[in-house]
């Protein structure tokens, strides 16, 4: 691994001025699980490392304020995994969460890493699409708030700013309950990156959201708002075309190594249909998606 | 130019106060620093889990911790897990006992992972045992036998 310089920040301001200051030449370290990996084989060369895991102000606890559940930027994946609150209310994002990686992987994978790395193949993005969540990031011209479909630009690349640092993922509280779910395909059980990843939340008056990933360079989010989809007793081909068309924008890459575009597109609509059924079953038996 | 940072980490009970390069990781100062290579180096990418070990309280795989973020941690590696005296603690016994270690270079890592489920889910079902284990990979495939060894150390407990 080459050489850089490591820097241990105890403030986001100090974070935010160091990253401001080194530009491209500065990475910000969380979970590492991505760029560890990176730094060793020479795909990310920063001459300076910011360890964000000491500020105090981005406490890893999830917590409620002013009608949003909080994820701070150090929180990992098994801890959202088993937070009851997300599991009840924002039930696809503990189930996106609980499948990231492995049990060393979760241990250390945070959410902010997750999105930051901004791979067409984050589990936990298709879910936070669903539920219109907010990222909160911190710059050298103060705070902002970043709805986070406007988040992915392509593989590897957000719409952060120099020097901006993400300090939270803020999810909505207040909007209807819904019933949602995340699904994927991959090629082996356990440890492997998503084939096709993709979250459906369905709310109670008949709003369907869909976002899926790992078939385009970034996640898409798509909406049916015409009450068809959340209906199980409407007609299957009525369905099917609203299903079909909010796919139309899947464009899967024929250079990857794990499934080809053929298959992808066919698991597309497998787990379209199986997540949606399971969404609508939630959000009908109040169970595991009321906000309690 | 290789940045030093002095840090203090307890290593299997013991304080350690060292100096290590700001680019080394976790696994290579416990290799080659503390000389413990009980823990192995095999893909460094997270996806084998040979390298596990448990820092704080939590399993992590020690090719993608860098060294400097255990500062004023706890580790706990295989060498842990047998006692003062050198007696093998009953996951250890049982993967013997069971044939669990063929060419026994996951093994240290499979330990680990396996330790730390027990500590989570006491009894854990076969599933549970693949899903807590789905972090380290055993080349010579003897996935059967480390699930039966989990298995036996997890029913022994009960009785």
């Amino acid at each position: 691994m080459r050489a850089f310089s490591y820097e241990r920040p105890t403030s986001v301001a100090d974070a935010v001025a160091l990253l401001a200051e080194h530009g491209p030449d500065a990475r910000v370290l969380a979970g590492g699980t991505d760029l560890v990996i990176r730094l060793r084989d020479g795909s990310a060369s920063p001459t300076v490392v910011v360890d964000v895991k000491r500020i105090p102000e981005l406490d890893p606890a999830i917590r409620e304020v002013d009608g949003w559940l909080v994820i701070g930027a150090t929180t990992v994946m098994t801890e959202i995994a088993a937070d009851v609150r997300v599991r009840r209310r924002f039930t696809a994002l503990a189930e996106a969460a609980a499948v990231v990686g492995s049990v060393q992987i979760r241990n250390r994978a945070t959410l902010a890493g997750n999105l930051c790395n901004a791979s067409p193949a984050a589990d936990t993005a298709p879910a936070l699409l669903t539920y219109a969540a907010q990222v909160v990031a911190a710059g050298p011209d103060g705070g902002r708030r970043i709805p986070i479909d406007e988040l992915f630009v392509r593989s590897g690349v957000t719409t952060l700013r120099r020097g901006e640092l993400v300090t939270s993922i803020e999810l909505p509280l207040a909007s209807p309950p819904v019933g949602s779910a995340h699904v994927r395909r991959t090629r082996r059980r356990g440890h492997d990156l998503a084939s096709v990843t993709l979250a459906c939340a369905v709310d109670a008056s008949g709003v369907t959201r869909l976002a899926y990933g790992s078939v385009g360079p970034r996640p898409l989010l798509v909406v049916d708002d015409t009450g068809v989809l959340a209906n199980p007793a409407a007609a299957e081909s009525e369905r099917a075309a609203i299903l079909e068309h909010m796919f139309a924008e899947a464009s899967p890459s024929p250079r990857s190594m794990r499934a080809g575009p053929d298959y992808r597109l066919a698991m597309l609509r497998v787990l379209g249909w199986r997540a949606l059924a399971t969404a609508i079953a939630r959000l009908r038996d109040g169970r595991l998606a009321a906000g309690e | 130019m290789i940045q030093l940072v002095p840090i203090e980490v307890t290593v299997n009970g013991r304080a350690r106060t060292i100096e290590v390069a700001a680019h080394h990781t976790l696994l290579d100062v416990l290799r080659d620093d503390l000389e413990l290579t009980g823990t192995k180096e095999c893909c460094l990418v997270g996806e084998c889990g040979a390298c596990t070990v448990r820092l704080d309280g939590q399993i992590v795989d020690s090719c993608l911790v860098l060294a400097v973020e255990a500062d004023g941690g706890e580790v706990t590696t295989v060498e842990g897990l047998a006692d003062a005296s050198g007696a093998l603690n009953p996951l250890q016994q049982a993967f013997l006992d069971y044939g669990a270690a063929q060419c026994g270079f996951c093994i240290p890592g499979q330990l680990m992972a396996a330790d730390d489920l027990l500590r989570r889910t006491p009894n854990p079902t076969v599933a549970e045992i693949q899903e807590g284990l789905a972090g380290n990979l055993c080349r010579c495939a003897g996935y059967e036998q480390i699930t039966e060894a989990v298995q036996a150390v997890a029913g022994g407990r009960d009785r």
